[in-house]
């Protein structure tokens, strides 16, 4: 019980930040805060990666005569990919709220959608 | 062909339009940049008939990206499933561009056309790079070229609501993706590997684990998200009615349809050995939920589609109800059945092209594709409204069109399976696309043109003929099968009967032990640190 709270706290971690990211993109009303639990979402995942390359007591993985443990390089560089691609869609996604809130002056939920209700009787 | 081009074929098929993409930038006319991006998709195609010609003669074959051998470098792999996708999202792409120039001139700010022509392409360039691609991980790099270029099309339609549009699909895409990402993280923990041949190979060893199970569902939920199947559509019909015409009809023919192909790809070769879509663990199998969904799918997309007002809506809904079909065919695992759901994507991306096409064309001219203000525009704009009764009749599946062929697989598939709710599902839901297509009928043909109205002038002929032949391809593939359903079945045979190869021997120079791989792959053991034994051979991976 003690080693799978304890020992496996990189993991713990990692469910926290996934289950904090994915409530606030769910529960929050405000764009821009879905945007930035998103955010939040995508690094807990760049955590997950990281932790399981890492070995304990391994250095970089470069070929010397004291290291006999290396960590394993490619989950990092995979994230690095992720980590542009996630930058990627935190800007387009922010870039989209500053013209929701030009178009609607509100970047509340519920008044957007009853903004879009109307324009939808309307049309 | 001389062979060092055909070599490379399947790199060319990718970086093509990757590298022609920012080039579009540069073209600062309008129509300079829409001409240029069409010769570039048209080259795209016939990179991929080539393709289609040499899987053929030779069968499947891989491309070493950069020349570093399988399981360590990235390798694109075209199968015969592969080869039809590719022609297919080339196919529509260069016909949809062509069809693209007058109606991007009205539709979007004349500053800001060539930035939609490198989104355009760029969105090209993913979804050719996650059909070609044979590496787990570089296909999400691909999904995500694709999404991100597809968020800002959408947002570049003229209404306001066409912002909030791409902001829900970018969060419910962005959620997917990430869950993907989550399920092949899962798989590397357990197996240390990212290539898809070497995942098919690796997984049984390791198939009983936990770790395996929660990555399937991942993976399931995330792909789900991404090819909008019900209940997880909810992006789709504000993506697809805001967006601009061009965009629509591009997305409608191909988005989704590569999102299902990525699906086929990860359940049935990547996890096909461990036969995960068969067997997920829970109380339902998955095979009976994603039938279950495909059947709520196809009728709840064509009765929320009645009741429209606004046909791209309208038609938007049809096509959830169409992802459903092909989700149906998809789900009965028998080699018919799957026939019949590949068979319908090539087939409902001629038929949606064209519905999409022609309503773009209505908007240019009638402004609006309110149903409300259409009276009698199949008087007025003949040659475009009888483009899309032929599409509709195929929506329908009347006999002689492409969506008579898709429905008999359909339902010979369930009658060979014994599903005789899939088959009343099938028929209910045509019914249902009989009566809203109807809807649209009545209006065009059966009301006389209000008063008063201004005249309308026929859409110009760059769109009428990309839109006929679109159309004319429902009739001609419905009457003749040979293309479509003898390439779809060869793909639905390979799908299902995959087996992955021996793989590679072990004689890469960074492996001195040729029995260390045995040791050094597949034996994860548990949450930890599985791929650590890799670290005893480092730079393995470029």
């Amino acid at each position: 019980m003690f080693e799978t709270v304890l020992g496996l706290y990189n993991y713990w971690i990692v469910i926290v930040l996934m289950m904090a990211g994915f409530y606030t993109v769910i529960a929050r009303g405000n764009l821009a805060k879905k945007v930035i639990g998103l955010n939040i979402f995508q690094t807990s995942v760049f955590l997950m990666y990281i932790t399981m390359g890492a070995v304990e007591g391994g250095t970089a993985p470069i070929v010397s005569e004291e290291a006999t443990v290396y960590s394993n390089p490619l989950p990092s560089v995979l994230i690095l990919t992720a980590i542009v691609v996630g930058v990627a869609t935190t800007a387009v996604g922010l870039a989209l709220v500053v013209r929701i809130r030009e178009a609607f002056g509100t970047l509340e939920e519920d008044e957007v959608l009853a903004l879009e209700h109307r324009m939808d009787r309307g049309a | 062909m001389p062979s060092l081009l055909s070599q490379n074929l399947p790199a060319l098929q990718v970086v093509l339009p990757l590298v022609a993409a920012p080039l579009c930038l540069f073209l600062r006319l309008p129509r300079l940049a829409w001409l240029f991006a069409l010769a570039v998709s048209g080259a795209a195609f016939a990179v991929s008939i080539a393709l289609i010609v040499l899987v053929q003669q030779n069968g499947a074959f891989s491309y070493d990206m950069g020349g570093w051998a399988a399981p360590w470098g990235i390798e694109y792999v075209i199968d015969p499933l592969d080869s039809v996708m590719l022609c297919l999202v080339t196919g529509i792409a260069t016909l949809v561009l062509m069809y693209a120039g007058p109606s991007v001139e009205a539709e979007i700010p004349r500053r800001q056309i060539p930035v939609f022509y490198v989104l355009f392409l760029l969105c090209l360039t993913g979804l050719l790079g996650m059909v070609a691609t044979g590496d787990v991980f570089n296909l999400f790099v691909f999904l995500e070229i694709s999404s991100l270029s597809t968020y800002a099309l959408v947002a570049m339609g003229r209404d306001p609501r066409a912002q909030t549009s791409a902001y829900r699909y970018l969060i419910l895409g962005s959620l997917g993706a990430t869950f993907y990402v989550i399920g092949i993280g899962l798989l590397y923990m357990m197996t240390g590997t990212l290539n898809m041949e070497d995942l098919a190979r690796r997984i049984p060893e390791v198939a009983e684990t936990r770790t395996i199970s929660v990555a399937i569902a991942f993976l399931a939920v995330g792909l789900a998200l991404k090819l909008a199947l019900f209940p997880l559509h909810k992006w789709l019909p504000g993506a697809y009615t805001h967006a601009p015409s061009v965009v629509t009809a591009f997305l409608a023919a191909t988005a989704t349809k590569v999102a299902i192909y990525v699906l086929v790809r990860i359940f049935f070769t990547v996890l096909g050995p461990i036969e995960a879509f068969q067997t997920l663990p829970a109380t339902v199998s998955e095979t009976q939920l994603v039938g279950v969904l495909a059947i709520l799918a196809m009728m709840s997309g064509s009765a929320v589609a009645v009741f429209q007002y606004n046909l791209k809506r309208l038609f938007a809904y049809s096509s959830i109800a169409q992802v459903g079909y092909m989700m149906l065919g998809i789900s009965m695992v028998s080699v018919t059945g799957m026939t019949g759901g590949l068979v319908h994507m090539v087939n409902h991306a001629m038929m949606k092209g064209t519905v999409f096409m022609a309503l773009g064309a209505v908007i240019l001219r009638v402004g609006s594709p309110d149903i409300r203000r259409l009276d009698g525009v199949g008087y007025r704009m003949p040659v475009t409204m009888a483009a899309f009764v032929l599409a509709a009749f195929s929506l329908i599946g009347v006999p002689g069109t492409v969506g008579f062929i898709s429905k008999l697989y359909l339902v010979r598939g369930a009658i060979e399976g014994g599903h005789w709710i899939m088959v009343a599902a099938v028929l209910a839901s045509s019914l249902l696309a009989v009566i809203y297509v109807w809807r649209v009928l009545e209006v065009a043909y059966f009301r006389s043109r209000p008063a008063g109205a201004a005249p309308v002038r026929e859409a110009p002929l760059v769109m009428l003929a990309p839109m006929w032949v679109l159309a004319l391809a429902n009739v001609y593939f419905g009457l003749e099968t040979t293309y479509t359903v003898g390439l779809t079945e060869a793909a639905a045979d390979y799908i299902l009967n995959y087996v992955p190869g021996e793989g590679p021997t072990w004689e890469h120079p960074l492996f001195e032990d040729p029995h260390g791989h045995g040791d050094g792959h597949g034996t994860g053991h548990g949450a930890g640190h599985a791929p650590e034994q890799d670290a005893h051979a480092p730079g393995v991976d470029p």
